[in-house]
């Protein structure tokens, strides 16, 4: 595209299908404890 | 729901509910923000200074990614989410308060200096032990297990977190499961010893550090009032070093005193650390270093400068990794994870010295928060039943908010400690995180740029 530029693939509809699992590490176990940051989380399933 | 802004420079378009980030041009970005409400003749009109073939072109690339669901797309989630936290649970993470006692008398702790409003007390292995195997009991057929030493500062009770990591250790074959074990410390007590045997065991380190001396030492200082700095930043410089500059975090926190905090992360950043994290600090409005209202413009701003600074540091090679500017584009957390919340009271469970379960570190000696314990599991389900309908749609401030697939509806905590129910959310922060939020998003538009 010439005017817009899409830095994702994947939409978070998309994540619906296999997502769920539970595999993936509790948000306040990495360096928060006093925030809440889910976003920057990695999928089990894509490691 | 569509969500646009201008930073550092670069215009970008968040398409709230399929999470698609597009980096745009001007004109883009003035056509997107009247697409919903005009025909083509009408944003022809109103963005007159455009030729209206740039504009034909414009809106030809905005259908095309409507129709591929990556813009204006609506959020058809709620009924997903809600039955999903209505699942059965289980527990798979950990915060053991192996110390509520502290070798430090830091300023803001919300553990009242490691006490948590209880007495100091130290785990016994045995009621560590028995944390362990609640969590092997409750975690049905999760593999991962997290486990969090957590204080008061952990090493003031070093033996009895190497004696619960080798007894985790010995469980782990016959359980199917593998532990995960972060430690959390403010480095005092930090030797050789440790650091290999942290790096042997522990999977995450979070090493406590405020930034610049002065701004660390006023509000970490020793037991008689000395600060803490010098005993420690060398010490964190060869545990970072050692661990080869991974799976570890230097964490600090800043308060209405160091509103610039952006130089407390160059500080780190100057003085070797790759990957930081520093946190406002959470307090009632009547403590003196509480962050205000009025502080929030300033901390914006500290945000974007310290962003824009990130994209120089790393286009000079010499990128760091801030834990709140991390977001993951491509193999993120599914939409389950973003929308349920971070798991306190459900999956994630704090425990006290002295075996008591809370729903998460945060809420520990807060009597009607107290779950059980762990000889006898979790037994107040009632307050287990009020976290695991904590998700973004039950949240009012949260409906209309971009960031919600981000913060995943913010701390139980913070909104308890604000407005005494878990169901609200802590304004100051929510703030804070949704420029946090897009200062990440800017971070990547310009490392795409630069092909990364």
């Amino acid at each position: 595209m010439k005017h817009i530029k899409t830095l994702t693939d994947k939409t978070l509809k998309n994540t619906m299908e296999k997502g769920g699992c539970g595999e993936c590490q509790t948000s306040c176990q990495s360096a928060c404890k006093t925030s809440c940051t889910v976003g920057n989380q990695t999928c089990e399933q894509n490691k | 729901m569509i969500h646009q802004f201008i930073n550092n420079g670069y215009y970008i378009v968040l398409d709230v509910c399929s999470g698609s980030v597009h980096v745009v041009d001007q004109l883009v970005y003035d056509v997107i923000a009247l697409y919903e409400q005009f025909d083509a003749e009408e944003i022809k009109q109103k963005l007159s200074q455009y030729p209206p073939a740039e504009i034909d072109e414009a809106l030809a690339e905005i259908r095309e990614l409507k129709e591929q669901g990556k813009l204006f797309t609506q959020d058809v989630y709620r009924d997903a989410i809600v039955d999903f936290k209505k699942r059965k649970t289980v527990v798979k993470a950990l915060c053991l308060h192996i110390a509520h006692d502290c070798n430090l008398a830091c300023k803001y702790c919300f553990a009242g200096e490691g006490e948590y409003h209880g007495d100091r007390s130290l785990m016994s292995y045995e009621v560590g032990k028995k944390a362990l195997d609640f969590l092997i009991e409750n975690s049905g057929s999760r593999v991962n297990l997290e486990v969090d030493f957590f204080g008061g500062e952990p090493l003031m009770n070093f033996r009895v977190v190497r004696e619960l990591v080798a007894y985790g250790r010995s469980r782990e074959r016959e359980c199917n499961k593998k532990f995960r074990f972060t430690l959390t410390t403010n480095g005092v007590l930090l030797d050789d010893e440790v650091m290999e045997f942290a790096n042997r065991e522990m999977s995450n380190v979070v090493l406590s550090i405020d930034g610049r001396r002065e701004v660390h030492d006023r509000m970490r200082p020793t037991r008689n009032g000395k600060g803490s700095y010098d005993l420690i930043i060398d010490k964190f410089k060869k545990m970072a070093e050692s661990r080869h500059q991974t799976n570890y975090y230097v964490r600090g926190t800043f308060t209405h005193y160091n509103l610039d905090f952006s130089k407390d992360v160059l500080h780190l950043a100057d003085e070797g650390f790759e990957q930081i994290s520093m946190e406002p600090v959470v307090a009632q409005p009547s403590e003196p270093y509480a962050i205000r209202e009025e502080d929030l413009p300033e901390l914006l701003k500290e945000y974007d400068k310290l962003a824009k600074e990130m994209v120089e540091r790393k286009k000079a090679g010499k990128g760091f990794q801030f834990f709140h500017f991390m977001i993951d584009l491509t193999g993120g957390p599914c939409l389950y994870k973003r929308l349920s919340g971070c798991g306190s009271g459900t999956e994630y469970l704090a425990v006290t010295p002295w075996g008591d379960l809370y729903p998460c570190h945060q809420f520990v000696g807060m009597e009607q928060f107290k779950l059980g314990n762990v000889d006898t599991g979790v037994t107040n389900t009632e307050v287990v039943d009020e976290f695991k309908l904590c998700n973004v749609y039950a949240k009012e401030k949260c409906k209309d908010c971009f960031a919600r697939f981000y913060c995943s509806g913010g701390c139980a905590a913070n909104s308890y400690n604000f407005h005494g129910n878990l169901l609200e959310a802590y304004d100051v922060g929510c703030e804070l995180e949704r420029k946090r939020v897009e200062c990440a998003l800017m971070l990547k538009a310009a490392l795409y740029e630069e092909g990364e």
